[in-house]
């Protein structure tokens, strides 16, 4: 058997363990077997991922995975329980940024035809939007920054030309996607200041529905991530977490009894209030 | 058909099937649950770790092996952090929910 056959098995394993682990997640008396399950389902994806013929040298992983397996049981255990919602914000962000680097990385490999760099545009823009815009609503609930609604006269027209700079630079980019590219790094700088602009607007009592909406776009990210690389389980789970990341956030805004525009557009309500 | 063509909308049948799913998945959850249903997804996400991994030990070019490094480390971190925030929030409310029945 070759090693292309055993990953992609053991991926549709995997994306079980992934979707059974959820389902069990949402009920309190199998929450708990439902994380281990999806814990263990990701441990299989990794070693797995390490059979791929690509991977030539493994100095660097090793080294990265330590690193990252330190940081991440130091950060879990010592946080305080009433701080944990700010400690998923900020591992969302690492994810976040984990996704853009791997779009980013993904150019070194070749030319990229047309849909590719599309796809690698959209890993960047979303995981640079996932990585600023939870490190933010991290700020807001750490109290590292105000946590009321930041919001200043012109916000729609500074948003609105934010979103304009991005699009442009991404047709741009996609036109020639080469890895020197000033779009590339345009792309990369405007993901990261709209994250920031979105968050900003929304009070700090908020934040749990924003990280779950961020978290949701870390899975979107993800899943763009799977189409650059031509990987089916970085689709599907990223495809997974994107809509229950979803449908979560809509469940937490109805039980606040709003909307998810409420919660979004609220701040810049309040500014109309105030003025009229 | 090209084989790239075909390729994508397999990869597109696979997404759209794996989106209703996520929709599925998620129906009635009591509130208590939804912070460690959101952390559990979240170290999902880190998924990307295994792309992160193929960049990483690819060789393609120095910076792109720094990339990929950098990748793994932040993806590990939000896997493993994920997963140990997750269980801990849950073990919580083990505790609490076998005190009450006391």
């Amino acid at each position: 058997m070759n090693s292309a056959l055993i990953i992609n098995f053991a991926y549709i394993l995997s994306a079980l363990g992934f979707i059974i682990g959820l389902k069990m997640l949402g009920s309190p008396a199998t929450a708990r077997k439902g994380n281990g399950l999806s814990a263990l389902a990701m441990l299989l994806a990794i070693a797995v991922t390490l059979l791929d013929k690509e991977i030539i040298t493994f100095s660097w992983i090793v080294g990265a995975m330590v690193l990252g397996t330190v940081i991440g049981v130091l950060a879990a255990r010592l946080v305080a329980m009433t701080s944990m919602p700010e400690m998923v914000a900020l591992f969302n962000g690492f994810g976040g940024a984990a996704s853009l680097l791997v779009g980013w990385a993904a150019l070194y490999s070749g030319a990229a035809t047309t849909f590719v760099a599309i796809t690698i545009v959209l890993s960047i823009l979303i995981g640079g939007v996932t990585l600023s815009g939870s490190f933010i609503a991290w700020g807001k609930l750490a109290e590292k920054l105000p946590g009321r609604a930041i919001t200043f006269t012109g916000q729609a027209i500074v948003n609105g030309l934010i979103v304009i700079t991005l699009l442009a630079n991404a047709l741009w980019f996609v036109q020639s996607p080469t890895v020197d590219s000033v779009h590339l790094y345009a792309v990369i700088g405007v993901a990261l200041l709209f994250g920031i602009m979105l968050v900003i607007p929304i009070g700090g009592a908020d934040m749990p529905v924003v990280i779950s909406l961020l978290n949701s776009y870390s899975g979107l990210a993800a899943c763009a991530a799977g189409f650059v690389l031509n990987n089916n389980l970085l689709i599907v789970s990223g495809a997974l977490v994107g809509a229950s990341g979803i449908i979560l956030t809509n469940i937490m805004c109805k039980a606040m009894n709003r909307s998810l525009a409420n919660v979004l557009f609220s701040g810049f309500k309040a500014v109309k209030k105030s003025t009229t | 058909m090209t084989p790239e063509i075909q390729q994508l909308v397999y990869l597109t049948f696979i997404l759209m099937l794996a989106i209703f799913v996520g929709f599925e998945l998620i129906a009635k959850v009591p509130a208590t649950l939804h912070t460690p249903l959101m952390s559990g997804s979240n170290a999902i996400s880190g998924i990307t770790l295994v792309g992160a991994l193929v960049s990483a030990g690819a060789e393609h070019a120095q910076l792109a092996t720094w990339l990929g490094a950098a990748a793994v480390t932040l993806a590990t971190i939000n896997v493993v952090g994920g997963y140990l925030v997750t269980d801990r929030m849950l073990a919580m409310f083990k505790k609490k929910a076998t005190g009450g029945a006391k």
